[in-house]
């Protein structure tokens, strides 16, 4: 969230184009994987600076991917550059509804009332058999970009870039938000909201406005997550996926933009040499994984460049 | 310059020759490997494990080392696949869809399998069908029940070596009304979610088409892994059904037994447990006489008595201390199915080994026997599986093998049990079971 994370993101960025290049083809799916829910968690770290911490993140992941969903299924529209915004926009119109009413709560309240409401989607989602498809969920075809229909690993590599921008514009835009007046003020609503509200600044709006950024932040990876895995499910909503979420902030750190999408990358990382390794026991060694680092980086995994960031600013 | 001349000669020679070589090696396909490596996708953590997961994990452990070995039974007494030796490699279908999509591209990609044998789930044999076909990468799904994989789209590299749910709830139907010819209500307690759902509709079309004077007196979905069904049973004990349905399984299937037990649900109505077979040994005395048990098809208490399963039975029991439930079954047909095809595809090809094309074709329609009998690979162009089905109804409890002995088991054929090839399921039952073939 300064100068020299833009630097770094822009290195990052090429980084990325060039991994999809060389990287194994199995690893680049993971990668965007990561970089969908990346995404996500930075929906996750928006609310964390107001101080607030959703546990129904999945509201919005799974929404946005339903409605990509939707749109082929019923609508026949295979433009991926028309089904993000599309899903992102059913994902802020949800935030915009769903924050009339849990931006007025706070700490525990706030929390559980997210939690229940993205549950409210899951049961929909499960018992709406015959339009959603229940616990089997809807297939995504393979989307085209401008009206290019790929297929096999082009459409795989094209999904992959298309993460990579739809990143690279989450972050710039989150880091553009902290730096910004609405961003500076959601802060102070973590620290003293009373005193916030004496100064004369707008405390629901400026908590209103973070919940519809992370609602639209969440929903994008939700849509990205949809067009890279071809299938979505009721799981999506399910309270876990939630959870992971803040469990990816935590891990990553919330003091940066760089620091969520990094977890995330890290996270999907362990997760599948733990699947791979340890079949029996993959649970226990991711646990082990984030025991470790609450132990010893209790900042997050990105806190130790944070640090050298601030040695040598000093 | 004539030296030159004679020099380029000489290279362009050994050029054409290292060429020629290079063009016949491939052309005579690829080599016979060192070993054929089996993904294997099932499982191994949560409620789905210990019903379903770890049984046939089991069965893929004893059945792989068994061929391996060269201990089985004709016509599988090879070693391996054709000679080589299968090297399973197994992972956790945990995670969700998503989680799968992403295993299965890296045991293809990075572990390099040669095939996944995998999935319980129906979400994730949808999820990970489109993506075998994707990646060109043979996918034999063992276990899962949704009917629309192959009546929805049709796929070169995904087969199915087990009958999908069809089977099961059509199988109850006729099955109820031989045993029970007076029935007048039904009622269907399933959880909520696709199985459940899909199982129930089947069910009560099918009893609707059977039996039009059939009224439906309670339909109820309690949650997945609800586990606490008082409400319920008041509700069925209060409609007093002659038959109630439940697709049931693992720990819910034991909560709802048990918990009917006191309440002697099963005194005024006949239970239809649709995958009943794998509580026979877990809750042996307590199963009352009287409930009517299936196994997704003829296997565990319901197999056939051929040899190739009294020796599974055998190979099995001895090493896990328990006999294989209908979730081993399945595995041990994918299994049997795959060998079958290479084998198939190895002969068609004077003994060069069979790409993953010659694979697929060998497997397609294919005929092979299993523990559960002849399995014949009828529909979905030859890509999914046909299978007859058994049920059985509890009688007494035998103390030497400690499970709840079945009677008047009856076995209906494939033809019965599955609608024709070309047909989707549900208009089949709507259109009452054109071109079923009953004894």
């Amino acid at each position: 969230m300064n100068a020299r994370g833009g630097g770094l993101g822009v290195l990052l960025v090429v980084a990325l184009v060039m991994a999809g290049l060389v990287l194994p083809r199995w690893l680049v799916f993971l990668l965007a994987l990561a970089l969908a829910k990346g995404v996500a968690v930075l929906s996750v770290v928006v609310l964390m600076r107001a101080g607030l911490v959703s546990f129904g993140q999945g509201l919005f992941f799974a929404s946005a991917a339903y409605a990509a969903g939707f749109a082929m299924r019923w609508w026949g529209v295979r433009e991926a550059l028309l089904l993000v915004p599309w899903s992102v926009a059913v994902a802020v119109g949800l935030g915009a509804l769903a924050g009339l009413l849990v931006a007025r709560y706070r700490d525990i309240f706030f929390a559980m009332l997210t939690l229940a409401l993205s549950m409210v989607l899951y049961g929909v989602l499960i018992k709406a058999y015959g339009v959603t498809g229940g616990s089997d969920g809807i297939r995504i075809p393979t989307p085209t970009l401008l009206g290019l229909q790929l297929s096999g690993d082009d459409a795989r590599l094209l999904v992959y870039y298309l993460a990579v921008a739809a990143t690279a514009a989450a972050a710039w835009a989150v880091g553009r938000y902290a730096a910004a007046p609405a961003g500076y003020l959601a802060h102070a609503v973590r620290d003293n909201e009373v005193r916030v509200a004496y100064l004369g600044a707008p405390v629901s709006r400026i908590v209103y406005a973070a919940f519809l950024l992370s609602s639209g932040l969440a929903g994008l990876g939700g849509a990205l997550t949809a067009l890279n895995v071809g299938h979505v499910d009721p799981g999506l909503a399910y309270w876990t996926t939630s959870g992971e979420l803040v469990f990816i902030a935590v891990l990553g750190g919330t003091g940066t933009v760089l620091g969520p999408l990094a977890g995330a990358v890290v996270y999907e990382l362990i997760r599948s040499y733990a699947f791979k390794y340890a079949p029996y026991a993959w649970q226990m060694l991711v646990g082990a994984a984030m025991l470790l680092i609450i132990l010893f980086l209790p900042g997050g995994l990105w806190s130790p460049v944070e640090r050298v960031w601030r040695r040598q600013q000093a | 310059m004539a030296g030159s001349t004679k020099g380029w000669l000489a290279l362009g020679l050994v050029l054409g020759v290292l060429v020629t070589m290079v063009g016949v090696s491939t052309w005579a396909g690829p080599v016979r490997p060192a070993e054929v490596r089996v993904g294997i996708v099932t499982f191994l953590s949560g409620a789905a494990a210990a019903p379903f997961g770890i049984p046939a994990r089991n069965a893929a452990e004893v059945i792989i080392s068994e061929l391996n070995a060269g201990r089985v039974p004709a016509p599988y007494n090879t070693p391996g696949i054709g000679g080589v030796p299968i090297r399973p490699v197994i992972i956790d279908e945990a995670g969700g869809a998503e989680k799968q999509v992403a295993e299965f591209r890296r045991l293809v990609l990075d572990e390099r399998v040669d095939l996944v044998i995998g999935y319980i789930s129906s979400a994730d044999c949808l999820a990970v069908a489109p993506v075998a076909e994707e990646l060109r990468a043979l996918l034999v799904m063992f276990d899962c029940g949704t009917n629309q994989i192959f009546e929805e789209r049709s796929y070169r590299y995904v087969f199915r070596t087990h009958g999908h749910q069809i089977l099961d709830n059509v199988g109850a139907a006729r099955y109820i009304l031989r045993i029970r010819p007076q029935v007048a209500t039904i009622a269907g307690i399933n959880q909520n979610y696709a199985w459940g759902q899909d199982s129930w509709n089947t069910f009560r079309e099918s009893m609707r088409k059977l039996k039009p004077e059939v009224r439906v007196l309670a339909e109820q979905f309690p949650r997945l892994f609800a586990g606490e069904y008082s409400a319920e049973l008041s509700a069925l004990l209060a409609a007093r059904p002659d038959v109630i349905h439940t697709s049931f399984w693992g720990g819910d299937l034991e909560s709802f037994l048990i918990q009917g037990l006191p309440r002697r649900i099963y005194e005024r109505s006949t239970l239809v447990l649709t995958t009943g077979d794998t509580v026979l040994p877990r809750l042996g005395q307590q199963i009352p006489p009287g409930v009517v048990i299936g196994a997704r098809g003829p296997h565990g208490a319901l197999a056939p008595n051929v040899p190739l399963n009294r020796w599974f039975r055998e190979v099995y029991t001895n090493r896990f201390n328990v006999r294989p439930v209908y979730p081993s079954y399945h595995m041990s047909q994918a299994l049997f199915g795959v060998k079958h095809a290479y084998e198939k595809a190895l002969a068609a090809n004077r003994g060069t080994w069979p790409t993953k094309e010659q694979v697929a074709a060998a497997l397609r329609g294919a005929t092979f026997d299993t523990p559960s009998g002849t399995i014949r690979m009828a529909l979905g162009n030859g890509h999914q599986a046909v299978e007859g089905v058994a049920y059985g109804i509890t009688s007494r409890f035998n103390t030497a093998t400690k499970e709840m002995e079945l009677t008047q088991v009856f076995h209906f054929p494939a033809e019965c049990v599955n609608p024709p090839e070309g047909m989707k399921s549900e208009e089949w039952i709507a259109r009452g079971f054109p071109g079923a073939r009953c004894p």
